[in-house]
């Protein structure tokens, strides 16, 4: 038993941290997602040489890392700096890619930051159900025709490639005869409309309208492109549980310091014994998300049901805490927890949106749920 | 990180679990389970079981009787335990007044008092609480007073664990009041059978004898009773206090609740389905065994720490709050799992030798009082508002 992570991923974390700390400002997010395509392209490369995406993925793929515990690392240490830059996108297309095989170009485009591929597979009816999949793929001689819409997509105006999911057989809600297509982004027939988010960053509508590809945009095998997405979401799901871990820290720590410092009635707000307790229970909670995510981590190379039973605990856990931690923080803060010009608050926004990403607290409580009782 | 145990420590898991299963009574695991207290006559036959095993007290050093045991070997005998429903030694000589005397008691004492809690001639219990001294510890009233070669003790003490049980107490008394609170009190050792001790029982709010009160008439107590020197007890409490909270976390005993809770959910119907199946409950029994999977890690770490040279300070106090209340909330969904038959009240029918007809699903009548006897958990060993409190100082620094 050893809580400690390895030399060299302690020295990955020091030097992103370091990065971050160097490069980028918490506060360009919000500014950068009034634009395509949200991020800025200079430090997405400087990423790309720092080696940090080739840390999502394994030395079969390509990268150097690619374990749970890399993961975890690296989205932490993006959470705590507020980093706004395509990393999920890339970890959830590149891990589909990786799952279905046969696209060691693509990621090795992916890792070099030269590429971006969105990972488009989110519907609008389909809340959190990854099996949720209306948008159709047809045969038409030896190419594909494409038609559906994906919603939410995060990144899709400054990908070169769309990583989709469409139903080659089966009906919506099957788990069966979903395939994954790759659809550049000038693709006729392809509508990307673009907007920012809450927390930062952009994302998309996408619709397909009769996008003819050809028989080299389908990925992997046809109608089995469940197990990779499923394989793309469960490092996905590490990801953002991992970012969260880094904001709540950043949070936790700017409302102790406001606590501190923030004097009424002649004396620190801190002293008064009702906002204690109150930071106290939320220390706890964050120590409690900490441990679902370092087991989370460890879960994520092990076997199946106990890997989603794990990844659905911390997704759980993460969104109930990311939540907690920021609706506490604000009001902690007061008046000033109020305001767009407080850089905790946007870490506080990104909290809350987490829990919107690959399935919020319910939805994974549920799922958890459903796990054990197959388990 | 590795999460896993080494094959050392799994050998030694099996070797705790072997352990359990051939020498624990299955009898003595269904009452722990459900909650209610063994014989004075059963926990000493239990405590000698371990105690030939070499198990009784772990944490004590290799000379005293101890194992050697690490801390992580250490977590994981208390886990093993807890899980297999086996009957804890009573904490109070073993894990409370014993690393106190290790520390500060006289050689003498240390050779006097340690073999007598080893071998059973002594049952501990504590004598810190009073009626004026809860979570303000430093309030306490009892006085001694030096008389020759004796202490004169006069006061009252409560909340007494198991004092019916017990001849010894070790107490802390007012011996100063000049300075601050904390300076003028010490730590004695008190014999039950002493003329002017009087042991009467309080029943708490499940119709359980657990917990007494104590009252002191001109108690005479040997100067040789006193532990380390007069009015530094206070220093001695403290260290007792923060002894080994890694415990508290409960991880084990919450884990055997809450596969007891799920089997009995099982079991129970509602709307024709078993009621582990309705998604209102399911959803709750999921929350808390995901906290579970959480404070199981947290504790760990807490574990890993010690392991590696630190000290359990505050952290400890986390453990306490979380895991009192996943306790709490496992008993509780135990008895909603019930339904109406979370109602009838029949102690008689948690007796061994009943032969009544029993109401409801078997061992109905012990979920209630178990519920309500667990109340204490969030109030005892420093409630949890103390928790909360030592957090904000020693962690936030508040």
């Amino acid at each position: 038993m050893d809580f400690n992570h390895t030399d060299d991923r302690r020295m990955l974390a020091d030097t992103l941290g370091r990065f971050i700390a160097g490069q980028t400002d918490p506060m360009a997010r919000a500014e950068a997602a009034k634009t395509a395509p949200g991020y800025d392209p200079a430090v997405w490369t400087r990423f790309a040489e720092l080696g940090v995406i080739g840390a999502l993925f394994g030395p079969d793929d390509g990268g150097f890392g690619g374990g749970g515990f890399d993961i975890m690392v690296v989205f932490e240490a993006l959470g705590a700096g507020l980093v706004q830059a395509p990393f999920l996108s890339t970890l959830l297309a590149g891990r589909a890619l990786a799952a279905a095989g046969g696209r060691a170009d693509e990621i090795e485009a992916l890792i070099a930051g030269t590429m971006v591929i969105a990972f488009a597979h989110q519907e609008g009816g389909a809340g959190y159900d990854l099996d949720h999949v209306a948008t159709r793929a047809e045969r038409n001689g030896n190419d594909w025709v494409l038609t559906g819409s994906k919603s939410v997509i995060a990144d899709a105006e400054g990908a070169t490639l769309l990583l989709v999911s469409a139903r080659t057989s089966g009906e919506v809600g099957d788990r069966d005869g979903v395939s994954l297509f790759l659809v550049p982004v000038q693709a006729s027939g392809l509508d990307v409309r673009g907007y920012p988010c809450v927390d930062g960053g952009r994302a998309a509508e996408v619709r397909l309208d009769g996008v003819t590809l050809p028989a080299t945009a389908l990925v992997g095998t046809e109608g089995d492109g469940t197990g990779s997405i499923a394989d793309a979401v469960a490092a996905g799901l590490l990801a953002l549980c991992a970012e969260a871990l880094g904001a709540m820290a950043v949070v936790r720590d700017a409302t102790l310091d406001y606590l501190r410092t923030r004097m009424q009635f002649g004396e620190a707000i801190g002293r008064n014994q009702a906002l204690q307790h109150r930071m106290a229970a939320l220390l706890i909670e964050i120590e409690q998300a900490r441990s679902a995510v370092i087991n989370a981590a460890a879960a994520l190379d092990g076997p199946g049901n106990a890997r989603e039973r794990m990844l659905s605990a911390a997704k759980y856990t993460i969104g109930r805490t990311g939540t907690l931690v920021a609706e506490e923080a604000i009001q902690l803060h007061g008046g000033i927890g109020m305001t767009w010009e407080l850089p905790m608050t946007h870490f506080a926004k990104r909290l809350m949106m987490i829990d919107h990403q690959l399935g919020d607290e319910d939805h994974h409580l549920a799922r958890y749920a459903a796990l054990s009782r197959a388990a | 990180m590795d999460l896993s145990f080494t094959p050392d420590e799994e050998a030694f898991r099996h070797e705790v679990r072997a352990f359990y299963a051939g020498s624990l009574p299955p009898s003595l695991a269904d009452r722990i389970r459900l909650g209610h207290g063994l014989t004075k006559d059963e926990q000493e036959a239990w405590q000698a079981t371990l105690a030939r095993r070499g198990w009784l007290v772990p944490h004590w050093p290799v000379e005293w009787g101890g194992t050697g045991w690490s801390a992580v070997e250490r977590y994981i005998f208390d886990l093993e335990s807890s899980l297999a429903n086996a009957p804890r030694p009573i904490a109070f000589g073993f894990n409370m007044l014993a690393p106190v005397l290790l520390k500060y008691g006289s050689e003498e004492q240390k050779r006097h008092w340690l073999p007598r809690m080893l071998d059973g001639s002594d049952w501990w219990c504590q004598g810190y609480s009073e009626p004026g001294a809860g979570s303000d510890l430093a309030a306490l009233k009892t006085r001694a007073v030096r008389d020759g070669d004796d202490y004169v003790v006069n006061g009252q003490k409560t909340w007494t664990t198991l004092g019916q049980h017990a001849n010894m107490i070790f107490a802390l008394v007012r011996t100063n009041d000049t300075g601050r609170r904390q300076e003028g009190i010490s730590f004695l050792l008190i014999d039950m059978t002493s003329p002017g001790v009087e042991v009467r029982p309080i029943i708490t709010l499940d119709g359980d004898h657990e917990v007494n009160e104590i009252f002191f008439t001109d108690v005479r107590v040997p100067v040789g009773n006193l532990v380390g020197e007069q009015d530094r007890g206070w220093t001695y409490a403290k260290y007792l206090l923060t002894y080994e909270r890694t415990s508290m976390a409960a991880v084990g005993s919450s884990t055997a609740a809450l596969a007891w809770l799920k089997s009995l959910a099982a079991k129970q119907q509602r709307g024709g389905k078993p009621l582990l199946d309705d998604p209102l409950f399911a959803a709750r029994v999921a929350r808390a065994e995901i906290e579970l999977a959480n404070l199981s890690t947290t504790a760990l770490r807490v574990v890993a720490a010690v392991a590696g040279g630190g000290a359990p300070g505050a952290e400890s106090s986390m453990l306490k709050v979380k895991g009192t209340e996943l306790r709490q909330e496992i008993s509780a969904l135990a008895r909603r799992a019930l339904g109406p038959f979370a109602q009838p009240f029949l102690p008689e029918a948690l007796e061994d030798g009943f032969n009544g007809e029993p109401v409801g699903p078997p061992d109905a009548a012990a979920v209630t009082p178990q519920y309500l006897n667990l109340r204490k958990l969030s109030i005892f060993g420093g409630s949890n508002e103390i928790q909360k409190n030592i957090i904000s100082k020693m962690i936030l620094q508040l």
